[in-house]
């Protein structure tokens, strides 16, 4: 049950949960930047969580239904509208064959989530469906979508109607606190370097994609260092290293970058820190100007906040069954 | 621990366990990191999702779900205590020959576009890391950056990119900046330079180090057409040892014709590598190694 793409949108692509094992070569997780949301789109239309979906950013795509289906969007308030008329979102609906899905403007967070009831279904490579620009793999020509691709669909048995309750919808704010384990690299920092990089209010720029989030805000005081051998002349390099997902690297000591599911897998850039895996979400429904605040947490502390979204998700996913 | 320097460990968030063995890069260094990870993956606890080698350090991800993170950390504490300096580690890997064709049309033209972001505009990457590093001109660079092998000390930044480092002493060592800013494009199959490592630029895109030539073969086949892409899509793995051989133009273009009729090969030979015969005489050692890829 293909759909026809009639405009991609400003960079569409199709996405799972990701993909495992390949960091080593280089090949990132990939999979949705937003998990929560992308997950609860799957269970709203009846779909097994690890689906294949279609992620969209700030503007969604214009797609067409040769086939009657159900479909659920969510994650950004990217408003669907079914052949003009506005349907709701964090809600499974009715399409038809013939039926033409396009979004009125993003008003607030970044990626919207389009599950299809049976999933999308590109091939797995490396065990997963999702796109991976950098190395042209998964998804559709290992790129995001251009008007005229074909969508293939799964069978499913979607019903209409199912909602997610109100209460368990993620708030979308312009203003974000990102929890953060330090380490790394952060002793390359001085102290004040350190204490600059908790107390700034930082804005998120336009460069931000699936690769990275770079943010402005301070310029952040590096002890006075000889760059070890092999590292480079800036004393911020460091030997080329892994790059966890979610570090944060500050290359000079200005702009910090949070890598997200298609990071680069390691380079010569201290890293201060690590997002929490389910902050990740968070950041994954920043738009441009998003003021974030890294708040720092301990290790344990960083299991029970990862208890509790395991929790919110759990508790998402009965309300559903 | 016979000699070798406690590793630095360190929290990666809820999910990432970081390993530094060692600050500084050294061949001594990535062996350590290539001994522990491959006893890792030989014993491997379940909920470890990612193993990543590099270059002096390595990372391991986890589901903390799954695997207590400070039960993970004790375990590599106790793998990098059985490792120890690693000399007695032997590596089964392989020898490959990877033909360059230098100062080609290609990076050429890239880098005279990006020349407003290169420390010294009048002169190309490869005259430029000729002159800081001591050597007489481009060609006398080209003998020694060619001259001895290179080990695949980490594959990574994009799909299949191999950082590699060469098999000789320090004091003979290209070391060159990258580029003041990065460029916004870099041809595919690049052979780069930044710090002390040479890479492959596996796909198009940005990039950072210096640019001294290009490979006709393709390292990374994401449709894995080529018969030397039979099994996985990326070509090298960390531990693999390589020799540039430099090429002419006419070789370079009978290269490209093979690989658009999908018959090119990479030559590859297995070898044995153990770090202590090669710290005892790299010259010696690594000669050796270009025995065996001569060898038919």
């Amino acid at each position: 049950m293909p759909i026809e793409v009639r405009q991609p949108g400003l960079a569409t692509t199709i996405q799972d949960a990701g993909r495992n094992g390949y960091y080593d070569v280089g090949i990132p997780p990939s999979g949705a930047l937003d998990q929560f949301s992308y997950s609860v789109a799957n269970r709203l239309v009846g779909n097994d969580p690890g689906e294949a979906a279609l992620e969209c950013v700030y503007m969604g795509p214009e797609l067409h239904f040769t086939e009657d289906t159900v479909i659920a969007i969510t994650g950004a308030e990217l408003p669907p509208k079914l052949n003009g008329e506005e349907r709701p979102l964090w809600e499974a609906f009715a399409v038809q064959a013939g039926d033409v899905l396009t979004f009125g403007f993003c008003k607030r967070g970044a990626r919207a989530y389009i599950a299809v009831s049976g999933g999308i279904d590109v091939p797995l490579v490396l065990g997963s469906r999702s796109t991976y620009g950098l190395g042209k793999l998964g998804g559709i020509s290992g790129a995001p979508l251009v008007a005229g691709d074909v969508v293939p669909v799964g069978t499913g048995a979607g019903v209409p109607g199912r909602s997610l309750p109100e209460s368990l919808r993620p708030a979308l704010s312009k203003e974000i606190e990102v929890r953060v384990v330090m380490g790394l690299y952060d002793h390359v920092l001085t102290d004040a370097g350190r204490a600059t990089f908790l107390d700034t209010n930082w804005t998120l720029t336009p460069v931000a994609d699936r690769v990275g989030f770079r943010y402005q805000g301070a310029q952040l005081e590096t002890k006075p260092r000889t760059p070890p051998f092999g590292a480079g002349q800036d004393p911020s390099n460091i030997v080329d290293a892994p790059y966890p997902i979610g570090s944060i690297q500050v290359p000079g000591g200005v702009e910090p970058i949070i890598l997200h599911r298609d990071a680069v897998s390691g380079g010569g850039y201290m890293m201060v820190g690590t997002v929490l895996s389910g902050d990740l979400d968070l950041v994954a429904q920043s738009a441009p100007n998003t003021k974030t605040r890294f708040v720092a947490v301990d290790l344990d502390e960083a299991l029970a906040i990862r208890r509790d979204y395991r929790a919110r998700t759990q508790q998402a996913a009965d309300s559903l069954s | 621990m016979s000699g070798a320097t406690p590793a630095r460990y360190s929290w990666g968030g809820d999910e990432h366990i970081f390993v530094e063995l060692a600050e500084e890069m050294s061949l001594q260094a990535n062996f350590r990191a290539m001994a522990i990870t491959t006893s890792l993956r030989e014993n491997r606890p379940d909920g470890v999702v990612e193993i990543c080698p590099a270059n002096a350090s390595y990372q391991v991800r986890y589901n903390p779900d799954v695997i207590e993170p400070r039960t993970l950390m004790a375990h590599l504490r106790d793998i990098e205590e059985k490792v120890g300096d690693a000399a007695d580690f032997s590596l089964a890997t392989r020898v490959v020959e990877i033909p360059v064709l230098y100062q080609d049309p290609w990076t050429t033209e890239t880098l005279m576009r990006f020349r407003d972001r290169h420390q010294d505009p009048d002169a190309t990457d490869i005259e430029y890391a000729a002159r800081i590093n001591g050597y007489a001109g481009a060609e006398e660079f080209i003998a020694a950056h060619s001259g001895a092998p290179w080990f695949v000390s980490m594959v990574g930044f994009v799909a299949g990119l191999p950082f590699m480092y060469q098999m000789v002493p320090r004091e003979r060592q290209i070391v060159v900046p990258k580029y003041l800013r990065p460029r916004t494009d870099t041809p595919k199959q690049t052979v780069g330079y930044g710090g002390c490592f040479s890479c492959i630029y596996s796909v198009r895109g940005a990039g950072g180090y210096q640019m001294f030539g290009i490979t006709p073969a393709p390292i990374y086949d994401p449709a894995q057409e080529l018969p030397d892409f039979g099994d996985f899509m990326v070509f090298f793995r960390p531990g693999d040892i390589v020799r540039f051989k430099p090429i002419d133009r006419d070789q370079y273009d009978d290269y490209v014709k093979e690989v658009e009729a999908g018959t090119f090969r990479i030559r590859s030979r297995p070898v044995d590598f153990g770090l202590r015969e090669y710290l005892d005489d790299p010259d010696g050692f690594t000669a050796g190694l270009m025995e065996v890829l001569r060898a038919d």
